[in-house]
């Protein structure tokens, strides 16, 4: 993603203002560095602001119940304290957070690796092979990424409870899978892979099961680490479709169960920021760990698309 | 798949041989692809096969059974589904309906929301992308915490809104006061206070996704031609203007068009941090869908309103594709 070369030069179509004025060849360098410090204090600013708020967030779980809602608010537990968790990840009761985590893992987890088998079959051979039917296939997936999905959502409810679905996490992990992003996104992947390698394969007498499964897919690695995190971010936050399909305090995902939970303690915000600061730790770290993947696979999808 | 009507010249190799041997005598005709031998005639469907049963189960299925649906006077709690043919549109463009208040009031919801939403998640991204062009140290760090709340997804971000947006004990309004600024906002229970809150956290949560998307789009910007327009002497500004602006053209409309369909199907943020209030002033379009549908089990007049509401989706769509479209001054502009 990164190109240095290209990127220094692009620098100066955003340069600051003081870049314009004065004559061109002696103005040229120093605001430049004039503008770097303006960009990187701006960019800091700018980053506590979107950093502050999360911060808040896990400071205020280790309130205690009075000092979560204190005049003023401060930045510091006092006294710091884990009652917050201990009271919502007590066993029993309408807000079993732990069982609403074991939940979300399971249902995004299952659902990625659906999404990722899926997809990555289906793919291949519409990046590949030539057969009737291909163009329309691909045609007709390719145009539901425009369907807005709220009108699949009433009908799939009802599928889903022809299905003996509803309040069950099977709601949650199939009918997504049936996504048209996962297969276009790794058809891009594929069409880019040399073919010289397939026909290398073909050549010493692999068939097409064998190319896909020993050559492509081993190449295909990366594509599929990305999908399967932009699957798992996807359906671990879904939120709509689990606040309806789902019923029973139980089977809820995380952020189903936060609206439960915010229903149940409207102002208890030392539990509501515990619950959510549950429900953000594993994509946080996912986040940091994986970061590149899953920007730069935000950021492909966009520019192909 | 069994007629071979218009490949007559082929007709010899469609005979039923074995794969193994017609895969060889394809390739003998010449594979344009570079010469790997095709493969069974069932052999891409058996790869298509567990994609296309969810495809066909969970999206092709719902798109004909939503129109299916929407023509009954569908009750789910109910054994019987009448046929009322177009009344539950009819009774959307009726004002004396139960249901014609109730939609447009969703409507404008959502259209109050996508109307302030949009231009502010395509303008401030962009001036973060642009920020962030230049590789500098740190680059990454930022890139990642503007991205960050994105990752957290709505409940979380609703949730943590609602409370730092709290009237009385909320860190928005004691900021604001400390600044001398009005203090007792009704962030969450007072219009238009409540549409800046919804548009504003919306715009924190996904500003990162859209700058993340600008950024890569820049960088595919040939540098080629923007050496030429400062050889030509053009300005910062100009430079913006006839080579930036042209050269992110393609992306723009797909921005556009990701941020006006995510826009209107804002749900998470009124449900959680408004709870469609005051009044039903903040329930939007899709709120109201989910909650006559899925709720109250109204499913044809939910069905319905949500193929009324995907109509205006597409006018919109095409408008945007409209204003987009290639224009040939650009793209003189952008080789000049």
């Amino acid at each position: 993603m990164t190109q240095p070369a290209e990127v220094t030069t692009i620098r100066s179509t955003d340069g600051p203002i003081a870049q314009r004025t004065g004559t061109r060849t002696r103005v040229e360098k120093p605001p430049r560095r004039i503008g770097g410090i303006a960009r990187f204090v701006l960019l800091a600013v700018v980053a506590l602001a979107f950093i502050s708020p999360l911060i808040f967030m896990i400071v205020t779980s280790f309130k205690t119940r009075a000092d979560a809602t204190g005049i003023p608010p401060s930045w510091i537990p006092n006294p710091f304290s884990l009652q917050a968790y201990e009271t919502i990840l007590a066993p029993g009761g309408n807000t079993p957070v732990l069982q609403w985590f074991a939940n979300s893992m399971i249902a995004a987890g299952l659902n990625a690796a659906l999404v990722v088998v899926t997809a990555s079959l289906a793919a291949y051979p519409l990046a590949r092979m030539r057969f009737r039917g291909k163009n329309i296939v691909f045609a007709v997936v390719i145009a539901t990424l425009l369907v807005p999905p709220v009108i699949l959502v009433i009908p799939n409810y009802l599928i889903v409870s022809e299905l003996g679905w509803l309040n069950s996490l099977l709601a949650i992990i199939v009918p997504t899978a049936a996504s048209a992003f996962g297969v276009f996104f790794m058809r891009q992947f594929f069409v880019q892979l040399p073919i010289e390698l397939e026909e290398a394969a073909r050549i010493d007498g692999a068939d097409r099961w064998v190319t896909f499964t020993r050559v492509i897919l081993p190449l295909a690695k990366p594509a599929m680490a990305t999908l399967a995190l932009l699957a798992f971010l996807t359906n671990w936050n879904d939120f709509l479709w689990p606040v309806y399909v789902l019923f029973s305090p139980d089977v809820q995902t995380l952020p189903a169960g936060l609206s439960t939970l915010q229903s149940a303690n409207a102002v208890r915000y030392d539990l509501l920021m515990a619950g959510a600061v549950i429900a953000s730790v594993p994509v946080l770290l996912l986040f940091i760990f994986m970061q590149r993947f899953i920007i730069e696979g935000v950021s492909r999808s966009g520019v192909k698309g | 798949m069994t007629s071979d009507v218009g490949v007559g010249a082929l007709s010899e190799e469609r005979a039923p041989h074995a794969p193994a041997s017609k895969s060889v005598r394809r390739s003998l005709h010449g594979n344009r692809k570079g010469g790997i031998p095709e493969q069974g005639r069932a052999t891409p469907w058996l790869f298509l096969a567990p994609y296309l049963v969810l495809f066909l189960a969970f999206v092709v299925l719902p798109a004909v059974l939503g129109v299916w649906i929407s023509l009954h006077s569908w009750d789910y709690t109910m054994p019987v589904q009448p046929f009322v043919g177009l009344e539950n549109y009819i009774s959307l463009f009726r004002p004396d309906s139960v249901n014609f208040d109730v939609f447009w009031n969703s409507m404008r919801a959502t259209g109050i929301f996508t109307l302030f939403s949009v231009p502010l998640l395509l303008v401030i991204p962009l001036a973060v992308a642009l920020l962030m062009a230049k590789k500098f140290p740190g680059r990454n760090f930022f890139r990642a915490v503007y991205f960050a709340p994105y990752v957290l997804g709505v409940a979380v971000i609703a949730v943590l809104w609602r409370y730092l947006l709290d009237n009385n004990i909320g860190l928005v309004n004691y900021y604001l006061g400390i600044l001398g600024l009005p203090d007792d906002t009704a962030w969450t229970t007072s219009t238009p206070a409540a549409w800046v809150a919804l548009v504003g956290v919306t715009v924190w949560w996904t500003l990162g996704f859209n700058a993340v998307i600008y950024l890569a789009a820049l960088q595919d910007i040939p540098i080629e031609l923007y050496e030429a327009a400062r050889m030509d002497g053009a300005s910062s500004w100009n430079q913006f203007v006839h080579v930036t602006i042209p050269g992110l053209r393609p992306i723009l409309s797909f921005i556009t068009i990701i941020t006006l369909i995510a826009s209107a199907n804002m749900f998470g943020q009124s449900y959680l941090m408004t709870q469609g209030g005051p009044g039903r002033e903040t329930r939007t379009a899709i709120y109201q869908i989910a909650e006559t549908g899925l709720r109250n089990f109204q499913m044809g007049d939910a069905a319905a309103m949500s193929y009324v509401l995907t109509v205006f989706l597409m006018l919109v769509s095409v408008v945007v594709f409209w204003i987009f479209r290639e224009k040939k001054e650009a793209r003189d502009d952008a080789t000049r």
